[in-house]
This record gives structure tokens, sequence and C-alpha cells, in this order.
């Protein structure tokens, strides 16, 4: 397949990729490339210019700590897959990595590039609400963060600026103790979410439910919090009956979407039985 | 393995027949060192890009090519007005002693689109991006008309018509079997009366490597040269020259280079290859057109696609005594090369599968429809036969209570039935033990345990559903008797035979060609393997041509799984007369009568005397001095023979499929799948379980996860692989293959074809295991793809009648 004729600049830094964006209006960044080429290839996306960030040795970095993890915007699936603080402390991720795309993607895709193409089907963003991340973003005006809550606004379609660069993506520490997971029905060709949930809890030393932090995608036009069960499970004693009872109203409110292969209604039983499965496992019931 | 005839194994004192050698071609192939179509660069090649129709029905009612022809790199732009002196593409196999109102594609659509991406115009230009670019600027005017896409509605009174010699777009009405009053007779007698629509969804092939052509003309000779991903190039050579081009059948030259794959999808002349060799004419320097994976999806030929009415009798103990069909084939916008033969000889004289039906009437309505043309698919209307019947038997067991096992065993054909003639007129099958392939895989599968393990979890409302599916088949293989296919009751009109050429070159080494073409089946192995074993040489002294019309007798090509049943038989036969002559070169060299010459270890000798003992080589080189032959005797080692089989061949065999479904998702596991096949004599066992494997994955796949769905418009909604579900490693299960080996009488080697044998066992066997899991629900039958959403939905919609059951 032939995209339409584009400039390619490879950055040598995020102030050298941010001067390119703000010459060059119709440019796009490129990070995985496995979302933009692929709509390049088939002309649903024909940029003027692509600013190629992969070579910004700063954006690739894997940071964890104690006090939460820093992980460069150009860190790639596998790359934070193999990454042994991350799996011990957000085993989650590699959970979740592990269902994405197929080998291929999983070597070149990013979590920056998920996060700012936010595609409702994507399996990281609904992990990024469920761990209460943040982004690290720099733009023409200097450096800013934006927290998972706002950053998705609709398909496609976040809070970040056209000029602005995803430099990392910053996850704060997960409770003391924790019960996490990721569930998802793939779709049979895409291979992306049919319906994703994913769900972090925090418990106190007598197993109370604290915080819960629970993000479906696939389901909606973007990745959303399932604010009712978190609240349902919040300051409880979990249990196989109140997990199920919470589950069981996972998806009222959602404004559910339906397509070829799975109806809202099918889409919507999948929300409430897959977030009772993550939260079962979870919650270690 | 059992061998269940009195002909001659090939087993143990073979050296190279029977042996699973790896494919001698793999390490070019998978290492990039392959050439296939879009590694061709021709020195001043220019490339071709269409301008597609966004409508599936409109009338052209203006083209401005303008701007495009200013556009950088562009050589030329075109439109049909261009190319009226190129015929329309023939459909070479029409519908037997009926009329077949025939419409077939021109090389651009003129006045009228009948499908979304019916090519309008053509652009070409110095590369393929300025191609695309420019063909984008090309300016049409269309009148959008109203789109029907349904193989069953098109044909009601009021759908918009797309052809006018088709009335309610009807290609054709054909019919076999019993004569439909007295199979209305046996159905009004039988204990049991069933009746259920069956669909069979449509499919795209989906090849590794796309379709495309490369197109050359050379002034000074006025000869045209075409590169073509093509499973058949000297069929195309001659419908090309003479049917399509009007040019010189001898001033055309067709290669088909390393093919990626083909499924039946390249076995069709298409619009692509006359143009680009018109527009190498046109603009005096070659020209390339290769398909996107969309255009392949947009217009590359589809399979399947049948809708099914059929009733069915049958007594209480299960035996089924008449079968009434009628079929809704949807043909698509067009009539592609051999569309009419698939829904007609290779379907409906099918049906019987392998069981002794003693009424059976089948109807068959071809439609048009604004959708891609369909033809034939990877088993070509023998999978659509297979899950017709292998769903009657379970609808039988359901009717009659009596186990889907016990139903097919109550009916098969039995081995001393042999040659067995299915009364749906088509040529009798040639051999078989059914009950035996059967027995085998249930007792493989563990078929009465499961049985138990099911009754078990039913009892216990378990929360995983067990499925268990059989799908018994017999297939028609190595398709070919001329006298038959040719004749006018099939409408084919022309043979199929084979040929094959065997060089013996003077230091030994041997160059040998096929008509037959491959496209991943392996023959540059198995047919040397024939050649290493029946001349006694070592494997890499053989080489196998094949796939360009200027350096191999006419062939019919590869399809129908009829390369080794036709077309190695054929080099069977080379061999022999090769080992003759040489037979006699010995005797003459070792002073001895012809008859006294026995061949061992790949030396001939006199009887008794295997000291003084000739190689091939040796022998082949006095062929070629030529300086002591006998007496009359022309020099050199070099066979042809053009074989013509008498009969088909007909593989069967027995798949089981066991699933596993979640009652509360809907998703499905597949838990085991166990295959027992046979394909007669084997010549190479890792391509035949390779064969298997593919067949199998495509086949499973029709039954959960592909379908082409076009929106009411005829959009295709299915357009590329983000939609179009193409399975995956981990899509499929670990298959357990074991075989039974009931040699053809048919031929020589007793072998009868491999190709498409995985494909129509596998889509039966996996649906009836899906139904079979949901019985405690009350769903008799679902449209494949039998998806975790459509499932979730049966059972759901069910759930009052599953509370009944447990």
């Amino acid at each position: 397949m032939f995209p339409t004729e584009f400039a390619y600049h490879r950055a040598t830094s995020v102030q050298d990729a941010i001067a390119f964006l703000g010459a060059n209006p119709d440019a796009k960044v490129l990070a995985g490339g496995h979302s933009l080429i692929p709509a390049m290839k088939l002309r649903l996306a024909a940029p003027g210019a692509l600013v190629d960030i992969g070579r910004i040795e700063s954006l690739h970095a894997i940071d964890v700590r104690p006090d939460g993890a820093k992980i460069g915007a150009m860190a790639t699936y596998n790359d934070i897959r193999d990454n042994a603080g991350i799996a011990r402390i957000y085993p989650i991720l590699p959970e979740a990595i592990a269902e994405i795309g197929d080998a291929q993607v999983r070597e070149r895709g990013t979590f920056g590039g998920s996060l700012a193409h936010a595609d409702p089907a994507a399996d990281l963003t609904a992990v990024f609400l469920a761990l209460n991340g943040e982004i690290a973003v720099t733009g023409p005006n200097g450096d800013r963060t934006i927290k998972a809550d706002d950053l998705f606004v609709d398909l496609w379609t976040t809070t970040l600026e056209t000029d602005e660069i995803i430099t990392s993506v910053i996850l704060p520490a997960p409770p003391a103790s924790n019960g996490m997971g990721y569930e998802k029905h793939a779709h049979p060709a895409s291979g992306y979410a049919v319906v994703g949930i994913a769900a972090v809890l925090g418990f106190s030393a007598d197993k109370t439910c604290e915080s819960a932090r629970i993000a479906v995608t696939g389901a909606t036009s973007k990745a959303t919090r399932l604010t009712g069960v978190e609240q349902a499970l919040t300051g409880q004693k979990l249990t196989a009956e109140l997990v199920s009872s919470a589950a069981g109203q996972a998806s009222d409110g959602l404004d559910i979407n339906g397509d070829l292969y799975a109806s809202e209604e099918y889409r919507a039983h999948l929300v409430n039985v897959l977030t009772r499965r993550v939260l079962t496992s979870a919650a270690g019931l | 393995m059992t061998t269940t005839s009195e002909l001659p194994e090939t087993a143990p004192e073979t050296r190279y027949i029977g042996k699973p050698i790896k494919r001698r071609e793999d390490p070019r192939l998978m290492t990039g060192q392959g050439s296939f179509l879009d590694d061709i660069r021709l020195p001043g090649m220019s490339y071709a890009e269409v301008v597609r129709s966004p409508y599936a029905h409109a009338n052209i009612k203006m083209i401005d090519t303008g701007a495009a022809k200013s556009m950088p790199g562009v050589l030329g732009v075109f439109t049909g007005d261009d190319f009226m002196d190129i015929n329309p593409l023939p459909c070479a196999w029409q519908a037997g002693k009926v009329t077949n109102n025939v419409n077939t594609p021109r090389v651009l659509a003129v006045d009228k689109v009948c499908q979304v991406g019916d090519p309008v115009a053509v652009v070409v230009a110095e590369t393929p991006y300025q191609a695309r670019d420019a063909a984008a600027a090309v300016d049409v005017d269309y009148e959008e008309l109203p789109a029907v896409t349904d193989a069953k509605a098109t044909t009601a009174d009021g759908a918009p018509q797309l052809h006018e010699n088709a009335p309610n777009n009807i290609v054709l009405t054909w019919e076999c079997g019993t004569d439909a009053d007295s199979v209305d007779a046996a159905l009004k007698a039988a204990d049991v009366h069933v009746t259920e629509e069956i669909r069979n969804q449509r499919l795209i092939p989906t090849a590794i490597e796309t379709r495309g052509s490369i197109g050359r003309y050379d002034p000074g000779t006025d000869e045209y040269t075409l590169w073509e991903t093509s499973q058949c190039p000297h069929v195309h050579r001659l419908l090309l020259a003479a049917f399509v081009m009007n040019i010189p059948e001898h001033k055309l030259r067709v290669i088909a280079p390393d093919i990626g794959g083909g499924f039946g999808q390249k076995i069709f002349l298409y619009w692509d290859m006359p143009l680009v060799l018109a527009l190498a004419k046109k603009v005096g320097r070659p020209v390339k057109y290769v398909e996107d994976r969309s255009s392949n999806y947009l217009t590359a030929t589809h399979g399947r696609d049948h809708v099914t009415d059929v009733e069915i009798g049958a007594t209480n103990d299960g035996h089924i005594t008449a079968l009434k069909v009628k079929t809704w084939a949807n043909l698509g916008a067009y009539l592609s090369t051999i569309a009419p033969g698939i829904p007609t000889t290779l379907y409906g004289r099918m049906v019987a599968g392998c069981y002794k039906i003693p009424n059976i009437h089948v109807d068959v309505v071809a439609t048009y429809s604004n959708t891609a043309m369909v033809d034939a698919y990877r088993g070509a209307g023998r999978p659509e036969a297979a899950y017709l019947v292998e769903r009657v038997c379970d609808l039988v067991a359901h009717a009659t209570g009596v186990d889907p096992a016990e139903v097919r065993r109550r009916n098969f054909i039995q081995p001393e039935d042999f040659p067995y003639d299915t009364g749906v007129g088509m040529l009798p099958y040639d051999s078989g033990n059914y009950e035996q392939a059967f027995d085998r895989a249930l007792e493989q599968v563990g078929y009465k345990e499961l049985r138990a393990e099911q009754q078990r979890r039913r009892r216990n409302s378990d929360p995983k559903l067990l499925g268990i599916g059989l799908s018994s088949y017999v297939e028609v293989c190595g398709v070919a008797p001329s006298k038959w296919i040719g004749l006018p009751g099939e409408g084919w009109g022309a043979g199929l035979w084979e040929s094959a050429n065997v060089r013996v070159h003077l230091t030994g080494k041997i160059v040998a060609t096929t008509g037959s073409l491959p496209h991943g089946q392996g023959h540059e192995t198995s047919f040397s393997q024939l050649v290493a074993e029946e001349l006694g040489v070592p494997i890499e002294d053989v080489e196998i041509q094949h796939g360009d019309t200027a350096g191999t007798p006419f062939g019919f090509g590869t399809y129908g799984s009829r390369s080794l049943a036709v077309g190695g038989i054929a080099m069977y036969k080379s061999l022999q007369k090769v080992k003759e002559k040489a037979r006699r070169i010995a005797a003459h060299m070792l002073e001895a009568s012809p008859e006294d010459i026995v061949w061992e270890n790949g030396k001939a000798h006199v009887k008794g005397s295997p000291e003084q003992a000739k190689t091939l080589g040796e022998i082949a080189l006095q062929a070629s001095v030529a300086y002591d032959l006998p007496d009359g005797m022309e020099p050199y080692l070099d066979e042809t023979t053009y074989y013509d089989p008498p009969n088909c061949t007909f593989p069967f065999g027995t798949h089981v499929c066991v699933v596993e479904i979640d009652r509360e998702t809907g998703e499905i596991a597949l838990r085991r799948y166990v295959a027992v096949d046979d394909v007669g004599n084997v010549v190479n066992p890792l391509i035949v379980d390779g064969q298997l494997h593919g067949g199998i994955a495509q086949g499973l796949s029709q039954a959960l996860y592909e379908g082409a769905v076009y929106a009411e418009n005829g959009e295709l909604l299915t357009g590329t692989m983000n939609d179009y579900a193409m399975p995956r490693a981990s899509m499929v299960p670990t298959y357990e293959l074991d075989r039974t080996v009931t040699p053809s009488p048919t031929n020589p080697m007793g072998v009868k074809g491999a190709g498409e044998a995985g494909t129509i066992a596998a889509t039966p066997a996996v649906a009836n295991a899906v139904l079979d899991a949901l019985r405690p629900f009350g769903i008799e039958n679902l449209d494949m793809p039998l998806t975790p959403p459509k499932v979730w939905a049966a059972m759901h919609h069910a759930a009052g009648a599953a509370q009944a059951a447990d």
C-alpha cells in the first residue's frame, strides 16, 4: 500500500520535535507507528510530515522507584513487559500487554503512542486509568502533566494539544496491599478489546477494600472508569456476593457501542461478566 | 495406518515415495530468495493503478481524466472506451444443458458499475505512488442505483436488476437427482420430516500474496509476455489469446512465477491481465499492476455464499430416505471464469456425501448481486455440500433421538458398494471404507467417554458446555475425465487432462516439466520424489519445471486437488516410458534381451548378473552420444505424456471436533480436533499433513471466525483484516491426525488428492460441535460464523428452554 507523499524528520531532541511541529502544522508525531502508518497506507491519514521521536534516547527510559514509576513515552510494550521492577509492582502491565495485538505490535508499539492515539478499544488506556497514572507533556509553552482522568475526551481525542509531545507516563506506587488485573474479550480480526476491564484494588490490613479504580475499554467511545462499581466496593470487605452484585451494575449508565461483531447488549453483558471476573481474581476470592 | 486393499502398498522398499521429506522449495521461499510477482523489476517498468467505483450499483455519467493526465510522472490515463477492441472475459464453465444468462467483466467498466470497486479508469505512471496520486485525481460522475446483495433476496420481484439479459438476477436454474415428485412422495412417506434453512456464508480467500500482473509488449516481434499470479498459465494464455484479445496464441507467453497461495482465487482470468498487456502496447513500457489487500477484498473472487432450503425425510431409526434441496448460489456482480460449474457439478452432484440416500432432488438457482464475484474457493462446491449433508445428519439425529454417530453409521455407503453411483449425476465413487475411518476417529477421540462427560456436565449445569461435532466427508478430486467434464452434460466443454515431460540429460541429470502449477502444494518436492524413486537417482539430480508456457507442454494447472492424481500420473507414465527406453538401451549395452533386464537399486542389469549393472547416467550418456544405439532408435531419453484419467478420485474421512463453550459469555474453546483422512496412497506424508493442517484451519475458520458482510447499499463492511477475521496460530487447536489408506483403483499410483480435504471436513465438524453443545437450549441451527456474541445471544434468548433442560 502506498501513502501520499510526506516529509520525514528524525527529531534529535524533544525540543527539536516540538519546533518541527510548530513549523509544520500538518505534521504528526511518529512513535511506534502501529496505528498511524496503517492509516497512512490506507490513505485514511495523510499528514504532510512525520516527526519521528524514536531516536530520542531520554524517551526510552523506564525508572521504577518505591514512590512510583516513570516510563518513557517511547518504551515499547515489550520493554515494559520485560522490566522486572514493573512486573513486580505493576503486574497488570505485563498481563495486559500480553493481550495487545501480536508479537510485532508489541515489539514496536509504545505506551505513549497508545495513550496519545486514544483508540477506544486500546488496552493500556484502561490500565492507565486504573493505575491512576498521569502523563508528562512538553509543548512550546513548557512542561505540564495531565492526569489519567483528564486525558481522554472521545474517540481518538485527548486533551493533548497538537504541538505537545508525551515524554513519559508516570505511575504512582500502588497501595501497599493490592490486587490488580485485566480481563479482555478480543475481537477475532483486529485483536482489539471488544471489552477490556482493568482493576486496581487497595486493601487495608484487615482486608477492607480502601480504594478501587476500575476502567473499561472497548465498550464505549473512550476508556472510562466504572465509578459505580468502585463506590460499591470502597470501604467494604469483599465477598463473592458483593463483587457479583457490584459487577452486575457495571454497565449501567454507560453509553455502550455496538458494531458488526458484537451488539450493545452483548458488550454490556461482557462488561458485567468481565468486571466480576477481574474483581474476583484481583480480590483473591 | 490401515490398508484396506489388495493393491500393493508403496511402503518399506521405497527410497523416496512415502517418505516425509522436507520441502525442497522452502529454504528458497522462506528466506526471501523466491521470485514472486512483485519482486519482478523489468527495465523501464511502469505502474498501473485503477480508479474504482465507490458505489455498488451506478450508471457512469462522465469520467474526466484531464487533471490526472497532467499529474507528475503520468504516462497515460484510460477509460473503458479505450479498450472496446478487447472482449469481455469469457465464462469458460457454464452449467450444462441449461440456459446461462452470461455477463462477464470488461477490462474496465463501461457505462455502468455493478459492485463497489469496479474499475472504471486506469492510470499508468512512473511510480506506484504517482499512479495512486493521479488515480485519486480522476473525476467520475455517477448516478447511484439501488443495490441488492443477498443470494435469495436478489431474485425477489422488485429487486434492483443488474443485467438486462438476466431477469430477476437469475444466472441459471439447474437441477439434478431423482425427479422432484418422487422425492416429494418419499418425504411424505417418511416417519420424520425436518426442514431447515442452511446458510453457507461468503468467504474471502485471502492468500498471503494478493493478485497482480505484469504486461510487456515487444514491437520488434509483435510478442506479448504476461507475468501473472496464476494457478493455470497455459489456460490463461489460451483464453486471453483466442477469446479476449484476438492475438495469435504463439505471440503470447504467460509466466507464473512463485505464487504465494491461491486457494482457487488465482484460477480465474481477471480484467487486469489483458489490461496490462494492452497498456504495455499503448505506453510502450512494461506495466505492472499489483492489488493491495483492500482491492483484493473488493474485487478478487470470494467463495461459498449459498442459502439452502432443505427438506429431510428419515425413518424413526435414523435412515435418511429423502433429501430435497433448493440452493440459491450468489455468484456476485458478474460471472467469473468457472463460477457456474461450482454450485452445479461440484456442489449439486456431491450432496449425497458418504451416504446411501435413495431419493435426492437438488434445485440450484445461481444469482447475480451487487457483490464481488464468487467462484471456486478451496473445496469449491464440496465444502458447501459436505456442510449441508453433515448438518442434515445432526438434524436427523435430533429429530429421531438417534445418536449422531449412529445416524452416520446407519447411512454409510459400504466397502462392497464401490464403485458407487449416488444417483445425482456424479461419476461413481471409486473406492472407500467410510466406516473404518469413522471408527478410528471415534476411538481416537474417545467418543463414548465424551458423551458420558457431556451428560454429566449437563446434569450438573457445568459452566462449560461440552460439544462433540462429527463430520464424515467424501470429496471429488482429480477432476479430469475429459469425456465426462468436457461433454455438454457438465458444460465445461474442454478437456482436463494433464501433461508431463521428462528429459534425462547427457550427464544423467533430470529436468521434468508439469502442466500443473504449485502455489504452496510442494510439487517441487513430491514430483521430485516420484522421479527419483522411479528412475533410481538421488533427488538432488531432479529439477521440476513449471509455470512458463514457453518451457512446458500445455497443462490445465492446479486446483481441485488434481496435481498428483492427474499431473502426477502423467509424470509417472512419462517415467515408465523413459524406463522402457532405458531398458532397451541397457539391453543393447549388455548384449541381452530387453525382457531380461531388471531395474534394481536404480540400476539396470541382466537378471542374475547384478555386478554388470548400468546406471541411468551411463544409459543417458549412451542415449545422447547416440553412436551405438539399437537399430532405429531415436537418440535421447525424452518422453512426454498427456494423461486423461478414466475417473475422478474420491478421498474421504471423518473429523471430530470437541468444543467447550462458556455458558456466560458464549466464548468457544477448541479442546480437541481429531482427523482421520484417507487420501489413497501418500507420496509425502509431511506435505499431506501440512495440507490437512492448513485446510482444517481454513475450514474451522469458516465455522468460527470468517464471514464477508455487505451493507444494504453494497458496501463491503469487512473490507480489511481489521474486520475480516483470519485465523491466527492462537485461534486454532493442535490437530491429531491419522490416516487410513484405501488406494484409488483409478490410477496406477493409487493416489487420490489431499489439498482440500481439511477445508471440506472441518467446517461441519466445528459447527456441529458448537450446535451439539447448545442442544440443551433447543437450538437447532445457527448461521456461521459461530461467534461468541451470536452463541451468547442464542443461549440468552433461549434461556427459558435451557432452564427446562437443566
